[in-house]
């Protein structure tokens, strides 16, 4: 857009330097020299004015800025000048400063007496007529007519140069109201005045806009003051000017374009002749540049780009070279603190082939199971679902591969990593060495005998020290005597309550029967075996010892010796021993002269001591450490072995004190056992477990096993055997070798040999007692199912 | 004296945690992970977590103190700082136009330099070889990436060129041992230095758009940023070992990116696996591959005749026979055959191997080459067919690398159905079921039994193998005086039990006896020598006696679950978890073994029927023939 304005401009800066003949009448052809020869060179207007006068010129005829070097289009410059040049002339009478305004208001008076000459006289319509009418009006002496050009003639045909033009006022191109006050207008070419033309008055004027029909027409030229009249073709340019149309009436705006230039840019010049040299003037400033690029490409500091993109091209991408020198040679570096290299990924086995055997591949109910576990995918038995592709064309990419990928890399940096040593043994090695349980027979390893005749749970059961009979206690409050051999029950003897506890004395020579019968504890002679030793028992009991030291209160309170009522006698019953609580436990002393009960609700006299020869009962503890769970005589030293709930403590019977707490860490104890060398006590407890105490070593115990599966009722050590038996809830009897060496040094073995498990389980209760034969190694043991089991 | 606080020594001092690291190395969690997996700094799992996190229980990363400590020292980081200051500087320069600065800034982008992380990560090059596992399979999956946002073209293209040049090491060296075709991809096992290297090659194209929970390309790009920078060292070292340039060169076409390439991934692969298919040049001219087995053998010569040293002689022998297995062999692969592993194979054992050279380029002979000896095959039928060579399935060319020897072509010709393919990885400790498939292959006797076994057979063979147990055991009765007697006191009191329970019995009893009659102990005593004697004197048929397999079995067992209970407390529950996962592995191989037998229970009777069908139709046919020729 710029420019294109200031191509235009260039084009009407000669404007006003354009000039009417004023004076002297010319021919047409002269005419149109004059204003052909008006394009002067451009950088002869310097003067500030007239540059603003240019600007406010083009600014106010914005409408004739389309034209190309056309005719038409200079015609039409060429009046809108003239109007200017008519309103300079009015701006002499007005102000400067409404110049515009006054522009406007000039242009609609115009158009408005235009409108009234057409009203007043038929407009021309052509060329012809107005060309004819024109040269009538040119008979008026002072007014000149402007002839227009014959289109069809060439424009250039007669001009030659702007040297012969014939200029009558030479005062330049200067603002013509300089010469308002003088009587003359200008300097003709021999420098005489130019004398401005009469002018009429006010009433002249009005006379000859009342008389000169072509009054409307006339303008004045301000060159040379000489009035001039507007041809018909004027006047149709103005017209076509003021509706905004292309002044030349004969353009044609739809033809076709013609590309006079092409619009393309031509790579190849158009003149092979390149520009000479001595048309570039060289730059100072930039031949100092150049020569420092030139210094700086010499020296290396520049590159051009060609070497620029090379060092690009081999700088891109990592260099390599020889790292390491040898294969194992370590140079000492740092490196993070105690390396733990990453594991490897666990090889595929066959399951992860494309085809593989076809146990592999996973039936329904595996898929079901797979699928199932979809939100806790490390339970599944493989990560991936085995699949059978007929060719390893059809194999397609698997769907997981990225996302294992990218958990392997996760692994790598942000997985914890610990050295960790990883047990690689066989479970088999954990299992202690132990000598086959074939090597330490005898032991017994099948049921032989089942001793039924109870119609309750059998709480208890005792053998005959020579081993011949047996005697049992029941919930059925009865007490049954067994001969072994056989399994017949040789006597049944009835009770008052329930029987909790048996025991046949240990001594040989006496057959008497220890009966814990709810809260009496009887002596009964069993009437079984030897004839002269049942007779010797009986006169023992039969006469009562004189009693010569009186008993405390504390003791008579809590036991009654009696004599047995004759009912009783009959059964068998030889002496009553009534205490002040039932009894849950009885014990017999290795001589069979002491025995020694329990009353877990006695408090401080729970545990009672008797002497059977002198009638006599002790009370050894005054203070209660603890409910007494069982008591149990050492079998050869006077000591006194007291389970309470936790802990076991083991009196010295003649000092009369506390030797030993031994602490068992369990929650309750069941029953105990000492092996008859006196060294070893066998502890069972209702928390599944069997401890085995060396007195010798520690209060601690040796070992403790978890052989049973539920609470342990009772244990026994074989008297003669190296044997211990232990029997459970879980209805199991187990039968474990526990040998204890003379030498001190030789820790005890102890190895399981035999679950026996025959007795059927009753309301949780399984076995509930074990005792051992006293010469063989068979085991009894008493369950809740109402039988009495041997065991060879 | 102060007297210390808690936490301040020990355990709690070793550890950091992530927080206070980043904390320590003024860095962004980004840039902090980026440097972790560069250096190979991994969290560590403390023995007392409690203790290590100063008192809490919740469980956080903790690094060690002195891992974090040493990354401080790190140059790397500073470029990773730079880094920063660069985005925000360039950000600023783009931001108010200045591109003549932003030109220049981009020119002085900070490099990232890793050679030094490399060597202090892996002393040795040893080191590097037994980490190469993890970087092979990540960087064969990055070549086969398109360009994508996070990564480069540049890195998806190095890892191409670092992946081949990697092959035609394995290539040139024949170090490839194993080969597996599994689900996910190709495994490839080699041998180098010793070291076995197990890598991945995905079957194609292993590419898929991943949401950004499921997968973290900017992450594994980091990866393959550092694992780049290790697999050319190493390849450097490599090639060097085997005297060859490096890098290699390869004809200009390939490996070039053109227009072709980057469009079309199809013709990217089959550039890949043409670079594969050239022979490398080496810088000295001497064959080398006789000359590594030949010093072994020498060695082993030296030394004696232990098993182990005669073991060792039989492996090195099979190996290598194993790296010319294919030598002298023309392959020709068929256009739907996936070629770059068979290539891999192929060339490492020595094969020659072309394909069609108007579908792909890179091929070396026409498939009308008359000296060509199998031509693989992955399609039902072929219309033009030579006789001169074999045409197999592609899976051939695996079982044979993986059975060390050329198999018997008959079972993977053209349209066959395929015998199953094992893997050649599975440790027989970890798994303890052998499919029969691999059985045979170890012992080929086995085939044929397995062929024909009947049900019937194996009985008479059941039976006769206890016959034979009978007759032992009669023998040894008739020998041993104890024996008779035992089998004469089972006479007497006569038990239906097992000779254990027996044996028991007979003790009971005397002692039982003994027991009873005290007195006439002795006197019994005497009747009894007597007894024996006469017996002695006289000749007895010997008894069979049965032995009752099962309750033996029982006892065995209730045996051992009491010797179980005496574990040691602090044993126990490991050797309740030992015990569980051996039943696991127990009941998985039981299940397998079930399973496989119903399946060949199927076939069999499929196949009998069919038999029986085929004979029935003939015998309709040959009826109505009869009657036909009556007529």
């Amino acid at each position: 857009m710029t420019k294109k304005r200031t191509v235009k401009r260039k084009v009407k800066e000669p404007e006003p330097t354009k000039e009417q003949p004023s004076v002297s009448e010319q021919s047409d052809n002269e005419e149109d020299e004059d204003l052909l020869q008006a394009v002067k060179d451009p950088g002869e207007d310097t003067t500030d004015d007239e540059g603003i006068d240019q600007e406010y010129q083009s600014d106010s005829s914005e409408d004739l800025e389309f034209e190309s070097d056309e005719e038409g289009n200079y015609l039409g410059r060429k009046v809108s000048n003239e109007a200017e040049e008519g309103e300079d002339d009015q701006d002499e009478d007005d102000d400067e400063d409404e110049d515009e305004g006054e522009d406007e208001d000039d242009d609609s008076d115009d158009d408005s007496e235009e409108s009234d000459a057409d009203d007043a006289s038929p407009t021309p319509k052509d060329d012809q007529s107005s060309s004819s009418k024109a040269a009538a009006a040119q008979t008026k002496e002072p007014i000149i007519q402007i002839i227009p050009r014959d289109p069809s003639k060439p424009e250039y045909e007669e001009s030659d140069t702007s040297d012969e033009e014939d200029i009558r006022n030479t005062v330049g191109n200067i603002p013509m109201h300089w010469y308002d006050e003088y009587k003359h207008i200008g300097y003709d070419w021999d420098a005489k005045k130019i004398i401005k033309p009469p002018k009429g008055d006010q009433i002249d004027d009005f006379l000859r806009k009342i008389e000169d029909p072509n009054f409307w027409r006339t303008v004045k030229d301000p060159m040379t003051g000489q009035e001039v009249l507007l041809t018909d073709e004027d006047i149709a340019l103005i017209k076509r000017v003021n509706s905004s149309r292309i002044p030349n009436p004969e353009h044609d705006e739809y033809a076709p374009w013609i590309e006079w230039f092409t619009s393309e840019v031509e790579k190849m010049p158009i003149k092979n002749v390149p520009d000479h040299k001595r048309s570039f003037l060289p730059s100072v400033s930039e031949k100092k540049k150049v020569s420092r690029m030139v210094h700086a490409l010499k020296m290396g500091w520049m590159k051009t780009t060609e070497e620029v993109e090379r060092e690009k091209q081999q700088k891109r991408g990592p260099k390599f070279y020889m790292l390491w020198e040898t294969d194992t040679g370590r140079e000492h570096m740092r490196r993070i603190h105690d390396p733990v290299s990453a594991p490897k990924r666990d090889l595929p086995g066959h399951a992860e082939s494309y085809n593989p055997p076809p146990e592999y591949l996973f039936d329904e109910k595996e898929t079901k199971e797979w699928l199932k576990l979809k939100d806790e995918p490390h339970k599944r038995k493989l990560h991936f679902m085995p699949q059978k592709y007929k060719s390893l064309r059809a194999v397609p990419a698997y769907s997981r591969y990225l996302r294992e990928r990218f958990l392997r890399c996760l692994d790598l940096y942000l997985c914890p990593r610990a050295k960790r040593v990883k047990l690689n043994i066989d479970a088999e090695y954990l299992i202690p060495k132990l000598p086959s349980p074939r090597d330490l027979q005898p032991f017994p390893t099948v049921e032989s005998l089942v001793y039924r005749g109870h119609t309750d749970l059998v709480r208890s059961v005792s053998v005959e020290p020579k081993g011949e009979y047996l005697v049992s206690g029941s919930d059925d409050k009865t007490v049954k005597i067994w001969e072994i051999a056989t399994g017949r029950c040789i006597r049944t003897i009835e009770t008052n309550d329930v029987v909790r506890c048996v025991a046949w004395c240990p001594n040989a020579k006496l057959s008497i029967i220890a009966v814990a019968t709810g809260s009496r504890l009887l002596l009964i002679n069993p009437k079984v075996g030897d004839k002269l030793l049942i007779k010797k028992t009986d006169d023992l009991l039969a006469e009562s010892p004189n009693l010569d030291v009186i008993e405390s209160e504390r003791i008579k309170t809590a036991v009654q010796w009696s004599n047995a009522e004759p009912d009783e006698q009959e059964k068998g019953v030889r002496v009553v021993i009534t205490h002040f609580k039932p009894i849950r436990q009885v014990t017999w002393h290795g001589r069979g002269d002491y025995l020694a009960t329990v009353m877990p609700e006695g408090a401080n006299r729970s545990a009672l001591i008797h002497q059977l020869s002198k009638r006599r009962s002790q009370i050894p503890f005054s203070k209660s450490k603890g409910l007494i769970q069982c008591v149990l005589f050492h079998p050869v030293k006077p000591c006194f072995f007291v389970a309470t709930q936790h802990n076991i403590r083991i009196y010295d019977l003649v000092k009369q004190e506390l030797i030993k707490k031994l602490l068992t860490n369990s929650k309750w104890i069941s029953g105990m056992s000492i092996h008859p060398k006196g060294d070893n006590l066998l502890v069972s407890t209702y928390d599944k477990k069997m401890l085995w105490f060396d007195l010798d070593l520690s209060t601690k115990p040796y070992q403790t096993m978890r052989l049973h599966r539920n609470a342990v009722r009772s244990v026994a050590f074989h008297l003669r055997y190296p044997l211990f038996a232990s029997g459970s809830d879980d209805q199991a009897v187990i039968v474990s070798h526990g040998m204890v060496y003379n030498d001190l040094l030789q820790n005890p073995l102890i190895v399981p040999l035999k679950k026996l498990q025959t007795h059927e389980k009753r309301d949780e209760f399984g076995v509930l007692d074990v005792t051992w034969h006293p010469v063989q190694p068979w085991v009894f043991s008493t369950g809740a199912d109402c039988t009495i089991r041997l065991y060879t | 004296m102060r007297r210390p606080k808690k936490y301040e020594a020990g355990e709690a001092t070793q550890y950091i945690s992530r927080r206070a690291a980043l904390r320590k190395l003024q860095l962004s969690l980004n840039d902090f992970r980026r440097l972790c997996i560069l250096k190979g700094v991994y969290p560590r799992e403390p023995k007392h977590r409690r203790r290590a996190q100063k008192g809490s229980s919740e469980i956080k990363i903790l690094y060690h103190t002195k891992d974090i400590r040493f990354l401080l020292h790190e140059p790397i980081v500073w470029t990773l700082r730079d880094y920063k200051i660069f985005a925000k500087k360039s950000g600023r320069d783009r931001a108010i136009k200045d591109f003549r600065n932003l030109k220049r800034r981009l020119a002085l982008f900070p490099e990232i330099k890793l050679d030094h992380i490399v060597k202090e990560r892996y002393p040795t090059f040893i080191d590097a070889l037994k980490d190469l596992d993890d970087c092979l399979t990540l960087l064969f999956l990055f070549s086969t990436f398109p360009s994508l946002h996070l990564i480069p073209r540049e890195q998806s293209n190095l890892c191409r060129r670092l992946t081949i040049e990697f092959l035609h090491y394995v290539i040139a060296s024949k170090s490839l041992r194993k080969v597996f075709i599994s689900i996910k991809g190709y495994y490839f096992q080699a041998e180098i230095k010793g070291q076995k290297v197990t890598w991945i090659v995905p079957h194609y194209y292993p590419f898929k758009p991943q949401s950004r929970q499921e997968v973290d390309f900017k992450v594994m790009s980091i990866f393959v940023e550092f694992y780049t920078i290790m697999l050319g060292f190493t390849n450097y070292r490599l090639y060097h070992g085997l005297n060859m340039a490096y890098p290699p060169q390869f004809p200009s076409s390939m490996l070039q990116d053109n227009e072709d390439t980057l469009k079309d991934e199809t013709s990217f692969v089959s550039e890949r696996i043409a670079a594969l298919n050239f022979e490398l040049l080496r810088t000295d001219k001497v064959q080398e591959d006789e000359e590594e087995p030949d010093i072994d053998m020498e060695l082993l010569e030296q030394d004696g005749d232990s098993k182990r040293i005669i073991k060792m002689k039989q492996e090195a022998q099979e190996i290598a026979r194993l790296r010319n297995l294919f030598k002298g062999l023309k392959f020709f692969i068929n256009r739907e055959v996936p070629r770059e592993p068979l290539v891999i194979i192929i060339r490492s054992f020595g094969g020659k191997v072309s394909w069609d050279s108007s579908v792909f380029s890179g091929s070396t002979y026409d498939e009308s080459d008359e000296t060509i000896t199998h031509q693989i095959v992955d399609r039902p039928s072929l219309s033009t067919q030579y006789i001169s060579r074999d045409y197999i399935q592609p899976q051939w060319v695996f079982d044979c690398v993986n059975q060390r020897q050329l198999l018997p072509t008959n079972k993977y010709f053209l349209g066959e159905e395929l015998p199953p393919h094992l893997s050649p990885f599975v440790d027989a400790k970890r798994d303890t079921y052998v499919p029969p498939e691999e059985k045979a292959l170890h012992d080929p006797s086995l085939i044929e039994t397995h062929a024909q076994s009947d049900d019937e057979s194996e009985e008479e063979e059941a039976a006769q193998n206890e016959d034979d147990t009978v007759d032992q055991e009669l023998l040894d009765a008739q020998l041993q005086r104890a024996y008779q007697q035992e089998t004469a006191e089972y006479k007497k009191y006569g038990g239906p039990d097992g000779v254990n329970e027996d044996e028991e019995d007979a003790d009971d009893d005397f002692d039982g006896e003994q027991e009873s009659d005290e007195e006439e102990e002795e006197l019994d005593e005497k009747t009894k020598r007597l007894q024996e004697e006469k017996k002695k004197m006289s000749v007895q048929s010997g008894k069979v006696h049965k032995v009752n397999k099962r309750q033996l079995h029982k006892a065995e067992v209730d045996e051992h679950r009491l010797q179980a209970r005496m574990v040691k407390p602090r044993h126990r529950n490991l050797f309740r978890k030992l015990i569980r996962e051996k039943q696991s592995k127990e009941k998985e191989e039981w299940l397998l073994r079930k399973k496989r037998r119903n399946i060949d229970k199927d076939t069999k009777e499929a196949k009998k029927s069919a038999k029986r069908e085929a004979k029935k139709a003939a015998a309709a046919a040959a009826a109505a023939a009869s009657q036909l020729g009556a007529k």
